[in-house]
C-alpha cells in the first residue's frame, strides 16, 4: 500500500493531485452563475436573450445605462429633432427609438442600503460590545438563559416577526423609514454581535483590566483603554458579519419599506424593461450590489467560520 | 479602535445628513404611484405640462405589475405617505373606500364642475364608485383597459399558411369568432415552422403571484356563462361559480394552456406576454389593451404585422371581456392633498385627456372616445371600443385580496399544475369564497 | 412583563456586583460595577424587549382574534382557538409543510454529502487549497434574494444558461426543460440553487471538524495497521460527526424559514408545488391580510422550529459527549 510510503498524516502526491483537481473543478462550476451575472451585465438586451447563450460578445454598458435611467419610446422624427447625443447612454437609448426620461430609482435605493446597513451595523456592534463585556466580566445570574434567549430571537421566521413589527411601526409612524429599518436590523444583529463578541472578549485575559484598575483606572476607563483595543479584530469581524446580514436582507425590507427607505434587494428584482425583466440592467444592479460583499468575503476568510456558526466553532 | 469608531461616526452622520437633505428638497413635489408599464411613461410625458402650468414638480413611483398590488396595498394599509396620488387597481376601490385610504371626491367634483356623466359609464362604475352603482366617487377614471387579443396579421395573410389551414379545418384562416375557433387556430400554429423559427399558438395569462391567471381565466369564463353570484340573491355562488358552463370554460382554458402556449409559460402575465409576442414566438396574444400602442409601434412585429380583435364568443354566443384599468385617487394620508386635487382637476380637462390618448393613454372621457374620428385614429381604437362595451370585473369587495388569492391558487393548481379536475377547482373556489364572505359577516 | 424583566435585570446586576472581587470594586472611581453592568446590558435588553419580545407577545394575543390589519375600523372579535384549529386541520397547511420538509430534507442531504466530500478533499492540503477554499465560499456570502432572482434567468427555457448546459449534455431539446414551470422539476430547481449557495457553509464547518482530529489518533491507527477505509469509518467520520450535525442544525433552521430565494425563484409555483411555509405565511399575512390567523400560523411555525431545534440539540450533546 502506498500509505506506508509517506508520513501517515501527509497524503500521497497522487491523492493530493486528484483532490485538487476535483475541488478546482467544483470551484469553477460554482463560479459559473457569478461569471454569468457579470457577463450579462455587459451585454446588450438582444445579446442577453440570444440562443444559444453567447459566451463571446461585444461588451456594452447599455445594461448600466438602463440601470440608472428611465426611458420613454418616441417617434423617429422627435428623436431626429433633438440636439446630438452627449454621451454613450444617450446614444444607445436613441438607437432603440427611446430617449432618457430621467434617473431611475436605483441610486436612491442603493444609498438607502448603505445608510441602513452601516447605521444598523454601527448600533448593533456598539450595543453588542457593551453587552458582551457585561456578560463576560460580571457574573450575571441566568446569563446562559438570557444569552440563549438573545440568540433564539434569530430562529424566528422573518415573516413571523414582520407581522407584529408591521403593526407596531404603523402606529409609531416608522413604516418605510430608515430609522425603523436601522432599529429592526440592529435588534436582529445584536444577538449575533453579543454572541460573537462575548467569545472574543472571553479570550482577553481578565488580568489586564485588573492590573489597570489597580493602577487607578476606573472600570469604564479600563474597558475603553484596555479591553477595546484588544478586541479590535473581533469587533471588526463582527461588524462585517452584521453588515453582510443587513446588506443582503430581503424579507423585512420587502414588507416594511415601499419607497422612501427601500433598500436594493427588494428593488433589484423589480427592474424591468418594456416587457419583462431587463436582464442586462438586472445583472448590472446585481454586480454593483455584490462587489462590496466579494471584497468583505476576502477580508473575512479567516473569521468566517466563527461568524457563520455563531461562535459555536472557533478555529 | 478609536480611529475606527471615529470613521464610523463620521460615515454614519454624513449619511444621515444626506438623507435629511434629500427629504427637504423633495418636500414640494407630488409623488404619483402607479404600475411600471408603457402608459406610465406616457403619463410622465403628459405631466410635464402640469409642472409647467403650476410649478408643482412630479415624482413617480412605478412598480411592476407582479408587485404592484402587494406593494401599494401594503403602503396604504401601513398609512404610508409615499404616494400623494395613486392610480390604484379597480378592485381596490371597495377596501380603500371603506378603510379610508382614499379621499372621497364628491364635494371636489361638485365644486370644480367635474361631472362623472362625462366619463364612459363602465369605467365610472368600475374605477370610481363604491358601493357600486351609487353616486359615491373615490377616484377619477384615468386609464380605460380591457383584455383583448393581438394576432400576427402577416402570418394570417400568408397564402401558404392560409392554404394549409384550409386543408386542415375546411375554413378560411381568419380572426376567430368563437373561443373554439381560437383554439383551432392556436393548435394550428403550435410548433409550426415560420421563417425558420418554431412558433407557438397563443400566449395567455398564467401568472401565480398577483392576479394573472385569474384575469385570464375569468376573461374566458364570462363568455362561457360564469356568474359570480345569483343575480337575485347576492353572495349565493353555488351553481353559478361552479355551474357546468363554468366548468366547461375552465376546462377550455386548461386545454388551451396545455396545447398551445410557448414552453415554460407557466407564470406569464402582461410583461411575459409582450415579450412572447414581440420576439415573434406566438401567433396570438391575450393581453390588456394598454399593450396595443406599444406593439403597434414595435419595429419587428408592429405596423402591418399586428392586428387586434376583441374577445371571441363563448359556446352560447355570449361575449364578455375582463375589465382592467384604473382610476386616479388622492391618498388620505398625504400631506399635500390640495396639490394632489389640483392635479386631478388638471387631468380631467378635455385637452389634457386628448393629449393623453395621443400619447398612448386610454382616456375614459366620452368627449375623446365618442369623437367621430376616434375609431379611425388608431388601428386598435375600434377594437378598444368594442371591448369596452362588453366588460365585466372581478369582485371589488373590501375582501377582494382574499377572494383573489383563493382563485389564484385554485386556478393555478388546476390549469398549470394539473391537479384535480375543473369541477373540483370551482367547487373549492365556492368553498373558499363562502368562507371569506362568512368571515366578513356578509353571509 | 416589562416590570418582571426589569427586576430580573436588576437582580442580575446586583448579583454581578456582589460577585465581582472586592479589591477591584473598591477601586472604582466614577461608576460602581453595578452601574456599569446595568449600563452595559440594559440598552440591549431594552431594544430586544421593544423589537422582539413585545411584538411576540402582541402576536400571541392577536392569534386568538380575527383581527385584520387592513380593516382598522372594524371591531376585533376574540375567536379563542379557532385560528389554531383551522390551521392544523387545513389540508393546505400540511401541503405547505410537506413542501417545506421536501426542501429541507433534500437540501440537507445534498449539502452534507457534497460539503463533507469537499472538506475531505480540501483536507488533503493540495497546493493552492486555501485560495480555492475562498473561491468556493463566495456564493454563501451573497444575497439570496438578489442572486435567487438571477437564477430565474439561468433557468429560463430556451435562453437560460442552465437549460442550455443541461440540454447540451443530455440531448433533451432546451424548450422541453422548464425547470420552474414543471411540477416535477420546480421543487428540484429551488433545491439546486440552495445547494449551490450553501454547500460551502457545510463544507467550512466540516473542514473545521476534520482539522480538529488530532494526528496522533491516525498514527496510532497506522500502527494497528487499520486500512484507510477503516480509519475513515472509525476515526474520521465519528470524530467529525458533531460538526456535521451542527452544520445540519443550522441549515435545517435556516431552510425551515426559507423565504427570499424561493419567493423570487418560483413564488411558490407552479400551482402550490414549491409553496414553503414562509410563503404561505406571507400570503396570509400580507396579501390576504388575515393578521390574526397568520399570527397563529407564525406561532405554530416558531414553536415547531424551536421544538425541533431543542430536541436536536439534546441529541447533538449526546453525540458530543460520547
Amino acid at each position: 500500500m502506498s500509505a506506508s510510503a509517506h508520513s501517515v498524516i501527509e497524503p500521497s502526491a497522487t491523492s493530493k493531485r486528484v483532490a485538487g483537481a476535483i475541488v478546482i473543478l467544483y470551484a469553477v462550476i460554482t463560479m459559473i452563475p457569478l461569471f454569468w451575472i457579470i457577463a450579462t451585465s455587459f451585454k446588450t438586451p438582444p445579446d442577453s436573450i440570444a440562443y444559444p447563450p453567447k459566451v463571446v460578445f461585444t461588451p456594452s454598458i447599455e445594461g448600466y445605462c438602463n440601470l440608472f435611467t428611465t426611458r420613454t419610446r418616441q417617434t423617429a422624427e422627435y428623436i431626429q429633432s433633438l440636439p446630438p447625443a452627449t454621451n454613450f447612454c444617450d446614444e444607445t437609448t436613441r438607437k432603440r427609438n427611446m430617449v432618457i426620461a430621467g434617473q431611475s430609482n436605483f441610486l436612491p435605493r442603493f444609498v438607502n442600503s448603505l445608510i441602513i446597513a452601516f447605521g444598523s451595523t454601527f448600533c448593533a456592534v456598539f450595543l453588542g460590545t457593551l453587552t458582551a463585556y457585561g456578560f463576560s466580566r460580571f457574573k450575571v445570574p441566568l446569563a446562559d438563559d438570557l444569552l440563549f434567549f438573545i440568540l433564539s430571537t434569530r430562529m424566528m421566521p422573518p415573516i413571523a416577526v414582520a407581522i407584529p413589527i408591521y403593526l407596531m411601526y404603523r402606529e409609531l409612524g416608522l413604516s418605510d423609514t430608515a430609522l425603523g429599518m436601522i432599529l429592526l436590523y440592529t435588534a436582529v444583529n445584536v444577538s449575533l454581535a453579543v454572541w460573537l463578541l462575548k467569545g472574543f472578549i472571553d479570550e482577553i485575559p481578565r488580568e489586564y483590566e485588573e492590573a489597570a484598575m489597580i493602577d487607578g483606572y476606573s472600570r469604564l476607563q479600563s474597558f475603553w483603554k484596555v479591553v477595546l483595543p484588544q478586541a479590535t479584530t473581533g469587533i471588526a469581524a463582527t461588524a462585517i458579519f452584521c453588515l453582510i446580514f443587513a446588506w443582503n436582507e430581503y424579507a423585512f425590507a420587502a414588507l416594511l419599506t415601499s419607497g422612501t427607505a427601500q433598500t436594493a434587494p427588494p428593488f433589484i428584482p423589480t427592474i424591468i424593461g418594456e416587457g419583462g425583466q431587463d436582464w442586462p440592467a438586472v445583472a448590472a444592479g446585481t454586480t454593483i450590489f455584490l462587489v462590496p460583499i466579494l471584497v468583505f468575503t476576502i477580508l473575512l476568510r479567516k473569521q468566517l467560520l466563527r461568524g457563520i456558526t455563531f461562535g459555536a466553532v472557533r478555529k | 479602535m478609536n480611529r475606527i469608531t471615529r470613521t464610523a461616526f463620521g460615515l454614519a452622520s454624513g449619511l444621515l445628513a444626506t438623507t435629511a437633505l434629500s427629504n427637504v428638497a423633495a418636500a414640494e413635489d407630488l409623488t404619483l404611484c402607479w404600475a411600471a408599464w408603457d402608459p406610465a411613461n406616457a403619463l410622465v410625458e403628459l405631466s410635464k405640462d402640469f409642472t409647467k402650468e403650476t410649478g408643482i414638480g412630479m415624482k413617480f413611483e412605478f412598480v411592476p405589475w407582479t408587485n404592484y398590488a402587494d406593494r401599494f396595498l401594503n403602503e396604504l394599509n401601513s398609512k404610508g405617505k409615499l404616494c400623494d396620488l395613486i392610480i390604484g387597481d379597480s378592485q381596490w376601490i371597495g377596501g380603500s373606500a371603506e378603510n379610508g385610504h382614499y379621499v372621497k371626491l364628491n364635494d371636489f367634483f361638485d365644486k370644480e364642475g367635474i361631472k362623472m356623466s362625462d366619463f364612459v359609464d363602465a369605467t365610472v362604475v368600475g374605477y370610481s364608485q363604491w358601493p357600486k352603482n351609487t353616486p359615491n366617487y373615490w377616484s377619477l377614471p384615468a386609464f380605460g383597459d380591457v383584455v383583448g387579443w393581438t394576432y400576427r396579421k402577416d402570418w394570417f395573410a400568408n397564402p401558404d399558411i392560409q392554404k394549409a389551414f384550409k386543408e386542415k379545418y375546411g375554413r378560411d384562416l381568419a380572426v376567430p369568432a368563437t373561443f373554439a375557433e381560437l383554439k383551432d387556430i392556436a393548435e394550428f400554429f403550435q410548433k409550426r415552422e415560420i421563417d425558420g423559427k418554431t412558433v407557438y399558438g397563443a400566449s395567455i395569462y398564467t401568472e401565480r403571484g398577483s392576479e394573472g391567471v385569474t384575469m385570464g381565466v375569468m376573461d374566458v369564463l364570462y363568455s362561457y356563462g360564469f356568474k359570480y353570484e345569483n343575480p337575485d340573491k347576492p353572495y349565493e355562488m353555488e351553481g353559478f361559480v361552479n355551474s357546468d358552463k363554468s366548468v366547461a370554460g375552465l376546462e377550455f382554458y386548461k386545454a388551451l394552456y396545455d396545447c398551445c402556449t410557448p414552453p415554460g409559460a407557466s407564470n406569464s402575465y402582461m410583461g411575459e406576454g409582450i415579450d412572447a409576442f414581440k420576439s415573434g414566438q406566438v401567433a396570438m396574444h391575450m393581453n390588456f389593451a394598454f399593450t396595443w400602442p406599444g406593439l403597434q409601434k414595435d419595429e419587428s412585429v408592429g405596423g402591418d404585422k399586428v392586428g387586434f380583435f376583441a374577445n371571441p364568443k363563448g359556446p352560447d354566443g355570449d361575449q364578455f371581456a375582463q375589465l382592467g384599468g384604473q382610476g386616479i385617487s388622492v391618498v388620505a394620508y398625504s400631506d399635500k392633498q390640495e396639490a394632489a386635487l389640483k392635479y386631478i382637476k388638471w387631468f380631467a380637462t378635455a385637452d389634457v385627456q386628448k393629449k393623453w390618448w395621443s400619447l398612448g393613454g386610454f382616456s375614459c372621457l366620452k368627449a375623446v372616445v365618442e369623437d367621430p374620428g376616434f375609431a379611425a385614429s388608431q388601428p386598435y381604437a375600434q377594437t378598444f371600443l368594442d371591448s369596452m362595451a362588453i366588460v365585466k370585473d372581478f369582485w371589488a369587495e373590501p375582501s377582494y385580496a382574499s377572494l383573489l388569492q383563493a382563485s389564484q391558487k385554485r386556478f393555478h393548481d388546476y390549469v398549470v399544475a394539473g391537479q384535480g379536475t375543473a369541477k373540483e377547482a370551482l367547487d373549492g373556489l365556492v368553498k373558499d369564497w363562502t368562507e371569506v364572505f362568512e368571515d366578513d359577516g356578509k353571509m | 412583563m416589562t416590570d418582571a424583566n426589569a427586576t430580573l435585570l436588576e437582580r442580575a446586576a446586583e448579583t454581578a456586583v456582589r460577585a465581582t472581587p472586592a479589591p477591584v470594586a473598591t477601586r472604582v472611581r466614577a461608576l460602581s460595577d453595578r452601574a456599569v453592568a446595568w449600563l452595559f446590558i440594559a440598552p440591549t435588553m431594552v431594544l430586544l424587549l421593544a423589537i422582539n419580545i413585545f411584538p411576540l407577545i402582541w402576536a400571541i394575543q392577536l392569534s386568538f382574534t380575527n383581527y385584520r390589519a387592513n380593516r382598522p375600523n372594524e371591531t376585533v372579535k376574540n375567536v379563542g382557538l379557532q385560528n389554531y384549529e383551522r390551521i392544523l386541520t387545513d389540508s393546505d397547511t400540511w401541503l405547505a409543510m410537506q413542501a417545506t420538509a421536501h426542501f429541507v430534507f433534500w437540501t440537507i442531504v445534498l449539502q452534507t454529502l457534497i460539503g463533507f466530500s469537499l472538506a475531505y478533499l480540501i483536507d488533503r492540503k493540495f497546493r493552492g487549497h486555501a485560495f480555492w477554499t475562498t473561491v468556493i465560499l463566495v456564493p454563501m456570502m451573497l444575497s439570496p434574494a438578489v442572486v435567487g432572482n438571477f437564477w430565474r434567468f439561468l433557468y429560463e427555457p430556451q435562453i437560460g444558461l442552465f437549460t442550455y448546459i443541461v440540454s447540451f449534455f443530455s440531448g433533451i431539446p432546451p424548450s422541453e426543460i422548464a425547470m420552474l414551470s414543471s411540477v416535477k422539476l420546480a421543487p428540484w430547481a429551488i433545491i439546486i440553487v440552495d445547494t449551490w449557495m450553501w454547500t460551502p457553509y457545510v463544507m467550512l464547518i466540516c473542514l473545521a471538524g476534520l482539522r480538529s482530529i488530532p494526528d496522533y489518533i491516525y498514527e496510532a491507527a497506522e500502527v494497528d495497521r487499520a486500512s484507510p477505509w477503516r480509519q475513515f469509518w472509525s476515526i474520521t467520520l465519528p470524530m467529525a460527526l458533531p460538526f456535521i450535525m451542527l452544520a445540519v442544525l443550522f441549515r435545517g433552521i435556516e431552510n425551515f424559514k426559507m423565504f427570499d430565494m424561493v419567493n423570487l425563484l418560483t413564488g411558490g409555483g407552479p400551482g402550490s408545488t414549491t409553496e414553503v411555509a414562509s410563503i404561505t405565511l406571507k400570503r396570509e399575512a400580507f396579501e390576504k391580510w388575515r393578521t390574526g390567523f397568520s399570527s397563529a400560523f407564525a406561532i405554530i411555525l416558531f414553536v415547531a422550529v424551536f421544538g425541533l431545534a431543542n430536541i436536536y440539540v439534546k441529541v447533538l450533546n449526546k453525540v458530543k459527549s460520547r
